[in-house]
């Protein structure tokens, strides 16, 4: 951002913008500056990127959340970077595979390992998870099998796991829709006097969308346990930051009445710590928390896009520094958490993993046709019915004929 | 010189680009449309050089797009919105609906609404949900609004600029499937009237009207039914609303068969509302009911399934066997 953000704050009128009609084009209107985005932002840390542990006494602003994983052991990290390094895998698989033809789209986490674990390990299983549709790393954790999740971005199917056996909706493309949803589930679990939580994913650019707005108002006013937790990976596709906000993501928060926190999300124990924290609030009926994970995403938006018409490689490079996994890797090694044979042996079941994806995916039938017709409606339909009873005759009338 | 051929996604960035040059208060205002010129590149390079007042990133909020557009017109401004995709203009249905199209006859006439939403629509990419639906009824049905789409790369250059000089608003339906699809345009001709049906293809035995995407279905149905001695007519519509009546009645007149072609459903689609007008204004010349062919009453199915939800070749030819065999 730091970059970007300078140019920025100097608005330069192209010749272009001379054409622009007088008085309006004079002042800075497209162009506005940006907030001086924070180069070194403010965020909850417990373990910086060369894998060192954060203390209470260097960083007293962690000691509310410190305690949040006081309880985490050796063993713990163990299995929060295996989970890191197998969703990594299955992402770059999945990635391999859209190249080969195998899927139409593939939207990468790589980069966001640790929000996505961090968070998605500190849910219950009597939790709700209301995704968008990057959260391959958050459905791991719930238990959805991550080939479930390759339907839909090869083309088979729109959804592709009950939501409800592991209590995680489907993936919602229209942005910001969702985190609607979330509030409302939360609002009924309030109802029901229910001690769980409800956690929506989205974006940086989608806190630009009303329904946002409005699920921020909702929660607010209802008092519902439910946590926002937004994966700010600094980019919209081509829209930076800048483009969607003035403050900082975070301190949206206040103004609607519940607390915001930013949180390095990369970081996977900071990640943890951060969103147990909240979802006890929750579940203590202290109602909706708005939690930034400060992250990068450091691929291509999707496999459509080409980020090199946009950012800069010294930004990613930046980041890459920062990598969530490498990061808890340091600190194993550093505290002897964790021997080579635990990484070899994370090898050869990455492998495994990355051998099954494909194998499933390759297999992956394509959907009969008469699926169109299918679960239209929940009590069925007279029109559906004829136009299902047509287009059979009209198939049939190929079979034998010519 | 003055005749080029262009695919219909360079037709467009031309025309955009044209329109920007000649008039100061058009502005072009979307998500991505400026460093990355789009995810179609529609608006590709024009950032570049009109700059970031006149080419608007906007933030990730559509209602906030078209609301924002209209406060920009009623300033006296002339913004073309883009919206991403189909499935995502419903976020701004609201501010289109009980806003744009009405702002018009609310004042008696004292505000114009010169506002064009670009929208890349219908299937066939191979996409995932909500990048692949038609949902031109839902706005050809509101007053208000005009409603068009181009087949060609001559009517994607001609028909943005006209929908542009438009002090009506204008939801501008780009058929993506053929975004590559190559054609000539020339540049200093004299363009047809933004909402006159065109004969793509002269026939005598039946008429097959389409617009968008489907004109190009039609006319390879048109040819293939040629080899089996069948001389069948298609009729670019090219505007949803209005629609050329008089001028898709002149050609039904002379072939006395219609089969209307979208990929939107037909159930209450724009198909439905051309039967009964037409049925109304050619009762005595019919040979045979007016058919539709189109998508089903069931959401977009996924990609892998497209192609039979689509009408192809194979739908448009059975239905004009149909209509034929009355
Ligand atoms: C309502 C809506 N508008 C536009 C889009 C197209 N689109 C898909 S993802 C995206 C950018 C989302 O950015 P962000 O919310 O920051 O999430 P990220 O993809 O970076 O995780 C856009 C514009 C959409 N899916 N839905």
């Amino acid at each position: 951002m730091t970059v970007e953000s300078t140019a920025a704050r100097k608005p330069r009128r192209s010749s272009g913008t001379k054409r622009a009609a007088g008085a309006a084009g004079a002042r800075k209107t497209a162009a506005a500056t940006a907030q001086p985005h924070d180069a070194e932002p403010q965020l909850v840390q417990l373990l910086t990127p060369e894998g060192e542990r954060v203390e209470v006494a260097d960083n007293p602003d962690i000691a509310e959340f410190a305690p949040f994983v006081a309880d985490i052991t050796t063993d713990d990290l163990r299995d929060l970077y295996r989970d890191m390094v197998l969703t990594r895998r299955f992402d770059g698989e999945a990635t391999a595979l859209q190249r080969q033809g195998e899927l139409g789209l593939w939207a990468s986490l790589l980069g966001q390992e640790a929000a996505q674990i961090g968070s998605g390990r500190a849910l219950r299983d009597d939790d709700y998870v209301f995704p968008t549709y990057r959260e391959h790393g958050v459905a791991w954790c719930r238990g959805v099998d991550p080939t479930n999740l390759l339907g839909m971005f090869r083309g088979v199917n729109h959804g592709g796991w009950d939501p409800k056996i592991n209590n995680f909706h489907l993936y919602t493309i229209v942005i910001g829709s969702q985190t609607l949803h979330a509030t409302g589930y939360a609002m009924g679990v309030a109802k029901d006097g229910a001690d769980s939580a409800v956690i929506a994913y989205f974006g940086d650019g989608a806190s630009s969308q009303g329904d946002v707005a409005e699920a921020f108002t909702f929660s607010a006013v209802y008092n519902s346990p439910v946590v926002f937790f937004c994966q700010n990976n600094q980019w919209a596709i081509s829209e930076p930051t800048e483009r969607q906000m003035r403050v900082p993501l975070y301190q949206r928060a206040q103004g609607f009445g519940f607390p915001g926190v930013r949180v390095d999300g990369n970081d996977v124990l900071a990640c943890l710590a951060v969103t147990r924290w909240a979802l006890e609030r929750a579940r203590r009926g202290e109602g909706p928390t708005l939690v930034e994970a400060f992250t990068y995403r450091m691929g291509a938006h999707t496999t459509s896009d080409d980020p090199t018409k946009y950012r800069r490689d010294e930004e990613t490079a930046a980041w890459e520094a920062k990598d969530p996994i490498l990061r808890l890797k340091a600190h194993l090694l550093a505290t002897d958490g964790a021997d080579e044979a635990f990484f070899e042996q994370l090898e050869v079941e990455s492998e495994t993993l990355g051998k099954r994806v494909r194998e499933v995916v390759r297999a992956m039938p394509d959907p009969d046709t008469m699926a169109i017709f299918e679960n239209v409606y929940a009590d069925g339909h007279a029109l559906v019915d004829e136009e299902r009873a047509q287009f059979a005759a009209y198939l049939a009338s190929f079979e034998g004929g010519e | 010189m003055a005749v080029q051929k262009l695919t219909i996604a360079k037709a467009l960035n031309d025309s955009l680009r044209k329109a920007l040059e000649t008039d100061p208060k058009v502005l072009i205002m979307g998500e991505d449309v400026g460093k990355l010129g789009g995810v179609f590149r529609i608006t590709d390079g024009l950032q570049k050089d009109f700059g970031e007042e006149r080419v608007i990133d906007t933030p990730l909020a559509e209602s906030g797009i078209v609301g924002t557009a209209i406060g920009l017109a009623l300033r006296g401004y002339r913004p073309v919105v883009e919206i991403q995709f189909d499935g995502f203009v419903f976020p701004a249905y609201d501010q289109i609906v009980t806003q744009l199209a009405k702002m018009h006859a609310r004042s008696l006439g004292k505000i114009k609404m010169p506002v064009v939403i670009r929208i890349p629509y219908a299937g066939g990419i191979g996409a995932v949900e909500h990048h692949s639906e038609s949902p031109e009824t839902l706005f050809a049905h509101v007053p208000g609004l005009k409603v068009v789409s181009p087949s060609n790369a001559s009517d994607a250059y001609w028909m943005l600029q006209q929908a542009i000089l438009s002090d009506d608003p204008v939801i501008f339906f780009e058929p993506k499937r053929r975004y590559w699809d190559k054609g000539e345009v020339d540049v200093e001709a004299i363009p047809d009237a933004l909402h006159g049906s065109r004969v793509a293809r002269e026939g005598t035995d039946i008429t097959l009207a389409a617009y968008g995407p489907m004109v190009k279905v039609c006319l390879e149905a048109a040819a293939a039914a040629a080899e089996e001695g069948k001389s069948v007519e298609v009729v670019d519509l090219r505007s949803m609303s209005p629609i050329d009546f008089d001028g898709l009645q002149a050609s039904v007149e002379r072939t006395r068969r219609l089969v209307v072609v979208h990929e939107a459903p037909v159930f209450l689609g724009v198909g439905s509302e051309i039967a009964a007008r037409i049925t109304e204004r050619c009762f005595y010349h019919l040979e045979a009911p007016v058919l539709r062919v189109g998508g089903f009453h069931a959401p977009y199915p996924p990609a892998r399934l497209e192609d039979e939800y689509l009408p192809g070749l194979d739908r448009v030819l059975d239905a004009v066997d149909r209509s034929l065999a009355y």
